[in-house]
C-alpha cells in the first residue's frame, strides 16, 4: 500500500499544480488582459450603423419640387459577411433570389464590387456598404427576409429614402445623380468608416454634386449590440440623423419644360441635328430660369442601382452622351452671334459707332476671297444694319485691319489684339464660374495660343516633316501630310490674316458654351456686369429659415459706353422684325412684347451648319436672355430662332393652345420669382 | 463478512437514515462542493441557453436540472450501498458499456454536432454510453489489478495485459465514433489506474516514452485528421484561422478574458446573450462563468473542483481496501484530466477538444456518469469508515 500511498501523492500534487496553473492562466486573461478583451468583446458585439440622412429636395423659385424623395423598402445585403460564409453567401443568394423574384446570376452581378475588367452590373460603392439588390420590395417580402435571419445571414431590409424627379426627364443633366460613395471617398471621410448601414449616396453631377455638402445632411448613428449571426439584440446607442437642407433653385419649373418642349421640337423639325441646348438667364439677377440640353436621359434610371444597358446606353457615343450637359459642356462656334463682341471691339478700338462701312458680297483677305452668304452687298451701311442684316465683310475687314495693325504676319512687340481681348472681356474662353460641375471654358483662340499650340507640337510636327509618314498606305496621302508637317513645322505659329477674319464672324477656332453667350448677351443688353450665373438661389434648413442666399458674384463690367451697348441693344431689337430672324418670328406680337435677338450659323467642318439663336426679351428693357443652340440644325434662323420664339411665347403666354384657349403666361407678367419661397414648419411650400 | 450480515438485518429505513446510516457518513465536503458545483452550472446552462428559443427562455435548463435529479438519485443510490458489489459485477457492468458501445456503431446511434455518440431513447432523450464507460472501464480495470495482488506488491503481468486489452476495446469503440476527447479521457485514466496498482517504474517511464514517440509518429505520419491538426495549430496560435478553427478559441478568451474580476453579472454577458462562444452550454461552459461571474466566479469554479478532486484523493487514500483505493485514484484521475483539458482549452492552455466540465456542463448522461462516479466516491469513504469503526 506504500507504494500506492507515495504515487497518491504524486497525483495530488499533480492536481494542486493544475489549479494552480488555471489559477494563474486565469488570472493573466480576465485580470492582466480583461481590459483588452472587452475590447475586443465590445468590437466583436457592437455594429456602428449610420442612420442615413434624408437627403435635401431641390426646389424651383416658386417652391415646386424639381428633386424630391420617396420612401422605398430596399433589400440590401452585407458583402463582407457574405464572404464568411463557406460558399460565399450563394446559398443565401439563391433564397433570396427566389423570395424577390431575380434571378441568381443577376443579384450575384449586382453585387460583385466594381473594378479593373469589371464592368456594369457591378457595385460601384464602398465594399463597407451593404449592397442595395432591390429597391422596389413589397412589405411581406422584406418583412419575411428580416422575419427569418437565419435564412438570411447580411440580408437587411429597409425603408430608404430614394430621389424622385416630379418633372421627369426635365433638367436631368443640370440636377445630376446619386452615386454610392466609393471606398476612396469613404476613408476620406473623417470617423464612421466600417459598419455602414444603408447605402451612403453622394452626388456625382449637377445641383445634386455642387450642393452636395448641404443637401446631404448629418447621418445619424446607432451603435447596436448583434449576435453570431448579425442579427440586432439590442441599441446601445442612438442619435438621430439631421436631415440636409433644401436648395431653392432659380430655376422656374414651367419655363423648363417650355425650353425642354421647345428642343425637343428643334431636333424634331432638323433632322441633322444631333444636340442641342436651351438657357435661359435673368438678365436683372443672372440666375438661371432654366437649362436644357438634349440629347437627354430619365435622371430616374439611377435610383436603386443602374442597370448595366442603362449605363452603356448614357455612356455611348452612339447615344450622344446624354449625361453631358451642351449648355456648360458643349463647346461650338458661335457663328454671328459673336459679332457683338466683334463690333464692340470695333468701336472700343476707334471705329465711329456712328459710322459707314462698307458691305461689299466678297472681301479679300491676303489673297483669299471672303464672301457674305448668298453674295449679299448692302453698300455703305452703319454698324447697326450691319448687325441686322448681319454683313460679314464689314466684321471680315475690321479683322483684318486690326490683324494688320498688330504686325501681321509678323507681330510687333506690344499686339493690341481687340477683338480677342474684346471676347475675354465678354466672357468668352473662360468658365463662368456657374455651380455646376463640368463645365468648359471653350477657346478664344490668339496669337499667343497659336504660339503656344506650335510649340507644344513642333518637334513632333518638325520630326514628321523629315521623316514622312510611311505607315500611311496612299503613298498622295502621305506627302500631303508630309508638307503639312513641314508647313506646320516652319510657320505653325504664325496666327494668319484669314484666321483673324475668322474671329471676326465667330468662326475658326472660336469656340464657345450655350451659357457663356448668354451671360454675354445679359452683360450687353443688361447693366453691362459680366456676371458668373447661378442656378442655386437659396440653401434653407428643413424648418425654414434661410442657411444661405447664394449670391451672384460680377466678374467684371463690359469695357465699352452704356451708348455703345445701347446702340447694339437697339441694333439687335431689329432682328426678328427686320433682320436675319424676321422670318421666324413672323405674325409675333411685337407690340405685346418686342423681341431682340441675333441669329448664328457656324460652319462646321464635315458637318451640318451649327445653329444658334441668342435673344432678349423685352426688347427696351431687358429682363430675360434666351439662348438655343441646336447642332447640326442648320440656319439659326430656321432652327434655334423659332426654339427660341416658342419659349418667349410660354414665358409670355402668347398665342392659343391647341383648343383654342389662351395661354396661360409662364411667368405672370413677364417677371421671374423676386422672393424665396417660404418653407412652412410642416414643410409645405408657399410663393 | 460478518458485518454485511449484521447490517442486512435491520429494516431498509433504519438502514438508511438510523443511527450510524451510511447518509450521516458521508463525506459532507464533497457533497456541498459537487452540489455547488451544479448549482452554478445550472445558472450558467440558464444564461447561456435563455436566448435560443425567445419563448421558452428554461427550455433546456429545466432539462438540465431534471438530469441533475436523476444524477442526484443515482447518486443517493450509489453513495449508500455497499460499493463492494461493483467489484462482483464489474465484468458485467463493463460488458453493459461495451454492449452500448457496440449500439451506438449499429444504425441505432445518431449523429449530434459530427459526433456519432448517441442513442436515442425517444421522447427527447438521449444516452451517450461513452460517459458511462468512464466509471464502468475503472471498476473494471481495478478489479482486473486488484485480484491477482491481493496480499502482494504488484499486478500480475496477464491482468495487465487483460487491463489495456479492456481499455483498448472500450478506446476503439468511442475513437470510432469519433470521439477524440472520450478518448484520451479513456486513455489518461487506464494509464492512472495501471500507475496506482503498482506497475514498476521502468514500465511507466517506458510507456510514457513509448507515447510520446507514438504520438511524434501520429503526428509527423499525418494520422491525425486535418481538423484534428488544425485544433493543435490554433492552440499554438490562435490567429491563425480566427474565422475557422481558431474561432472558437479566440471566442472562449475574448468571453472569458472580457469578464474581469466580477463578470458582466447574470444573463447580462454580451458575448453569451450574442451567442459568440459555439457549443456554450456542453463543453464551453466555462465561458459563461468567466463573462458572467468574472475571475471570480472562475476561481470558485476551479477551487470548488479542486475540493472534490482533493477529497477524492483523500478518499483514496484513506482507503485500506486495495480495490477501492484503486476505483477512488481512477475517479479522480478522470475527474482532474476532464478540468484540465475542458478549462484548459477555454483559456488557451489545451487543444479545443470535445470534453465536458464535470458537473457544470449540459449534458444527461456526463452528468448521470459523474454522480454516480462521486456517489462511488462517498460509498468508498462510507464503508472505509466503517470497516475502520
Amino acid at each position: 500500500m506504500n507504494r500506492l500511498r507515495v504515487r497518491l501523492f504524486v497525483l495530488q500534487l499533480l492536481v494542486v499544480a493544475m489549479l494552480a496553473v488555471l489559477g494563474v492562466r486565469l488570472w493573466q486573461v480576465q485580470m492582466v488582459q480583461g481590459a483588452q478583451f472587452v475590447a475586443v468583446a465590445t468590437e466583436t458585439r457592437t455594429r456602428e450603423v449610420r442612420v442615413p440622412a434624408l437627403r435635401g429636395p431641390i426646389l424651383d423659385a416658386s417652391g415646386r419640387p424639381l428633386v424630391r424623395n420617396r420612401t422605398s423598402l430596399v433589400v440590401s445585403i452585407d458583402r463582407s459577411r457574405f464572404e464568411r460564409m463557406p460558399d460565399g453567401g450563394d446559398a443565401v443568394l439563391k433564397r433570396l433570389s427566389s423570395v424577390l423574384g431575380l434571378k441568381f446570376d443577376q443579384l450575384k452581378q449586382r453585387i460583385r464590387p466594381c473594378g479593373p475588367g469589371i464592368s456594369r452590373p457591378c457595385w460601384p460603392g464602398s465594399p463597407y456598404t451593404p449592397t442595395p439588390v432591390d429597391d422596389h420590395v413589397n412589405p411581406r417580402v422584406a418583412l419575411q427576409i428580416l422575419e427569418r435571419q437565419e435564412d438570411f445571414p447580411g440580408v437587411t431590409a429597409e425603408i430608404q429614402a430614394v430621389r424622385s424627379y416630379p418633372g421627369g426627364k426635365d433638367a436631368a443633366q443640370l440636377l445630376g445623380y446619386l452615386q454610392p460613395v466609393t471606398k476612396e471617398e469613404l476613408e476620406r471621410r473623417e470617423g464612421l468608416k466600417a459598419s455602414y448601414s444603408g447605402v451612403d449616396l453622394v452626388g456625382r453631377d449637377g445641383l445634386e454634386y455642387s450642393y452636395d455638402s448641404a443637401l446631404r445632411g448629418k447621418p445619424g448613428l446607432r451603435r447596436v449590440q448583434v449576435d453570431r449571426m448579425g442579427k440586432v439584440i439590442a441599441v446601445e446607442q442612438q442619435a438621430a440623423p439631421t436631415p440636409g437642407d433644401t436648395l431653392i433653385t432659380s430655376i422656374d419649373a414651367n419655363v423648363q419644360s417650355i425650353v425642354e418642349k421647345s428642343l425637343d421640337q428643334a431636333m424634331r423639325e432638323s433632322p441633322n441635328s444631333d444636340s442641342a441646348a436651351g438657357v435661359v438667364l435673368d438678365v436683372k439677377t443672372g440666375r438661371v430660369i432654366a437649362m436644357a440640353s438634349r440629347p437627354t436621359y430619365d435622371p430616374a434610371v439611377w435610383t436603386g442601382g443602374i442597370a448595366e444597358k442603362d449605363y452603356q446606353r448614357l455612356l455611348s457615343g452612339k447615344s450622344g452622351k446624354p449625361l453631358v450637359s451642351r449648355v456648360i459642356n458643349g463647346t461650338y462656334a458661335p457663328g454671328s452671334t459673336f459679332k457683338i463682341s466683334s463690333v464692340s471691339a470695333m468701336v472700343a478700338d476707334g471705329s465711329p459707332l456712328n459710322g459707314t462701312y462698307e458691305c461689299p458680297s466678297a472681301y479679300n483677305v491676303g489673297g483669299r476671297a471672303f464672301g457674305n452668304a448668298g453674295g449679299m452687298a448692302l453698300g455703305s451701311i452703319s454698324l447697326h444694319t450691319a448687325l441686322v442684316k448681319s454683313c460679314d465683310t464689314v466684321f471680315y475687314r475690321a479683322g483684318y485691319e486690326e490683324w494688320q495693325r498688330d504686325g501681321g504676319n509678323t507681330p510687333k512687340a506690344k499686339i493690341k489684339e481687340p477683338m480677342p481681348n474684346m471676347a475675354r472681356a465678354y466672357g468668352f474662353g473662360e468658365l463662368t464660374g456657374v455651380d455646376l460641375p463640368g463645365e468648359s471654358p471653350g477657346l478664344i483662340p490668339t496669337r499667343a495660343w497659336k504660339r503656344n499650340l506650335w510649340n507644344a507640337s513642333k518637334d513632333h510636327m518638325c520630326k514628321r516633316a523629315k521623316t514622312g509618314y510611311p505607315e500611311m498606305k496612299d503613298e498622295g496621302r502621305a506627302a500631303f501630310a508630309k508638307r503639312l508637317a513641314n508647313e506646320n513645322c516652319l510657320e505653325g505659329f504664325i496666327y494668319h490674316a484669314y484666321e483673324a477674319a475668322n474671329f471676326s464672324i465667330g468662326q475658326g477656332d472660336v469656340q464657345v458654351t450655350p451659357l457663356q453667350l448668354a451671360r454675354a448677351y445679359a452683360a450687353l443688353v443688361g447693366d453691362g456686369n459680366v456676371r458668373s450665373p447661378r442656378v442655386g438661389w437659396a440653401v434653407v434648413r428643413p424648418d425654414g429659415s434661410v442657411v444661405k442666399e447664394i449670391p451672384v458674384p460680377v466678374v467684371r463690367h463690359l469695357p465699352i459706353s452704356d451708348e455703345t451697348r445701347d446702340y447694339i441693344r437697339k441694333a439687335l431689337s431689329e432682328v426678328p422684325s427686320d433682320g436675319t430672324a424676321a422670318g421666324a418670328f413672323r405674325g409675333f406680337p411685337m407690340d405685346q412684347v418686342k423681341i431682340g435677338g441675333k441669329t448664328g450659323t457656324a460652319e462646321v467642318w464635315g458637318k451640318a451648319d451649327t445653329s444658334w439663336f441668342a435673344s432678349f426679351a423685352p426688347a427696351d428693357n431687358p429682363r430675360f436672355v434666351a439662348v438655343v443652340l441646336v447642332s447640326q440644325g442648320g440656319f439659326g434662323a430656321e432652327t434655334a430662332a423659332p426654339a427660341v420664339r416658342r419659349i418667349w411665347e410660354g414665358i409670355y403666354g402668347i398665342g392659343k393652345s391647341e383648343d383654342g384657349k389662351p395661354v396661360k403666361p409662364a411667368l405672370p407678367d413677364g417677371r421671374p420669382a423676386s422672393r424665396l419661397p417660404v418653407i412652412k414648419q410642416d414643410g409645405t411650400v408657399t410663393q | 463478512m460478518p458485518d454485511a450480515v449484521r447490517v442486512r438485518r435491520r429494516s431498509l429505513a433504519r438502514r438508511a437514515v438510523g443511527q450510524g446510516a451510511p447518509v450521516w457518513r458521508m463525506d459532507g465536503l464533497l457533497l456541498a462542493a459537487v452540489i455547488a458545483l451544479s448549482v452554478i452550472g445550472t445558472l450558467l446552462v440558464w444564461s447561456s441557453t435563455r436566448t435560443w428559443v425567445s419563448n421558452e427562455p428554461t427550455g433546456l435548463v429545466k432539462k438540465h436540472v431534471l438530469n441533475l435529479c436523476i444524477g442526484l438519485a443515482l447518486y443517493s443510490v450509489v453513495a449508500v450501498s455497499d460499493y463492494r458489489w461493483l467489484r462482483r459485477y464489474a465484468p458485467f457492468l463493463y460488458g453493459v458499456a461495451i454492449m452500448g458501445l457496440l449500439l451506438v456503431i449499429t444504425p441505432m446511434g445518431s449523429t449530434i454536432n459530427g459526433h456519432h455518440s448517441w442513442i436515442m431513447l425517444g421522447g427527447g432523450f438521449a444516452v451517450q454510453p461513452a460517459e458511462l464507460a468512464k466509471p464502468a472501464l475503472i471498476v473494471f480495470m481495478a478489479r482486473l489489478l486488484v485480484r491477482s495482488a491481493e496480499g502482494k506488491d504488484r499486478p500480475r503481468v496477464v491482468d495487465l495485459a487483460l487491463c489495456l486489452a479492456a481499455a483498448g476495446v472500450a478506446a476503439s469503440l468511442v475513437m470510432l465514433e469519433p470521439d477524440l476527447g472520450t478518448t484520451m479521457v479513456l486513455v489518461v485514466i487506464t494509464g492512472g489506474i495501471i500507475v496506482f496498482a503498482g506497475v514498476r517504474k521502468r514500465w511507466i517511464v517506458a510507456s510514457v516514452l513509448l507515447a510520446a514517440a507514438g504520438g511524434l509518429a501520429v503526428w509527423s505520419l499525418g494520422l491525425m485528421k486535418p481538423y484534428q491538426v488544425a485544433r493543435f495549430t490554433a492552440l499554438i496560435n490562435p490567429a491563425s484561422d480566427p474565422r475557422g478553427v481558431g474561432y472558437n478559441s479566440t471566442q472562449a478568451l475574448v468571453a472569458i478574458g472580457s469578464g474581469e474580476l466580477f463578470g458582466k453579472g447574470l444573463f447580462h454577458g454580451g458575448q453569451t446573450t450574442g451567442r459568440f462562444v459555439p457549443e456554450q452550454h456542453t463543453d464551453f461552459i466555462f465561458t459563461v462563468a468567466g463573462e458572467e461571474f468574472g475571475f471570480v466566479g472562475t476561481v470558485t469554479v476551479v477551487a470548488l473542483l479542486g475540493v472534490v478532486l482533493l477529497r477524492g484523493l483523500r478518499i483514496a487514500r484513506m482507503c485500506e481496501d486495495r480495490f477501492g483505493a484503486l476505483v477512488a485514484a481512477g475517479i479522480v484521475t478522470w475527474m482532474a484530466f476532464q478540468t484540465l483539458v475542458n478549462v484548459g482549452m477555454t483559456i488557451g492552455i489545451m487543444p479545443i477538444t470535445g470534453v465536458p466540465l464535470p458537473f457544470v456542463s449540459y449534458g444527461g448522461t456526463a452528468t448521470f456518469a459523474n454522480m454516480i462516479a462521486v456517489g462511488i466516491l462517498q460509498a468508498i469513504h462510507v464503508r472505509e469508515r466503517a470497516l475502520s469503526a
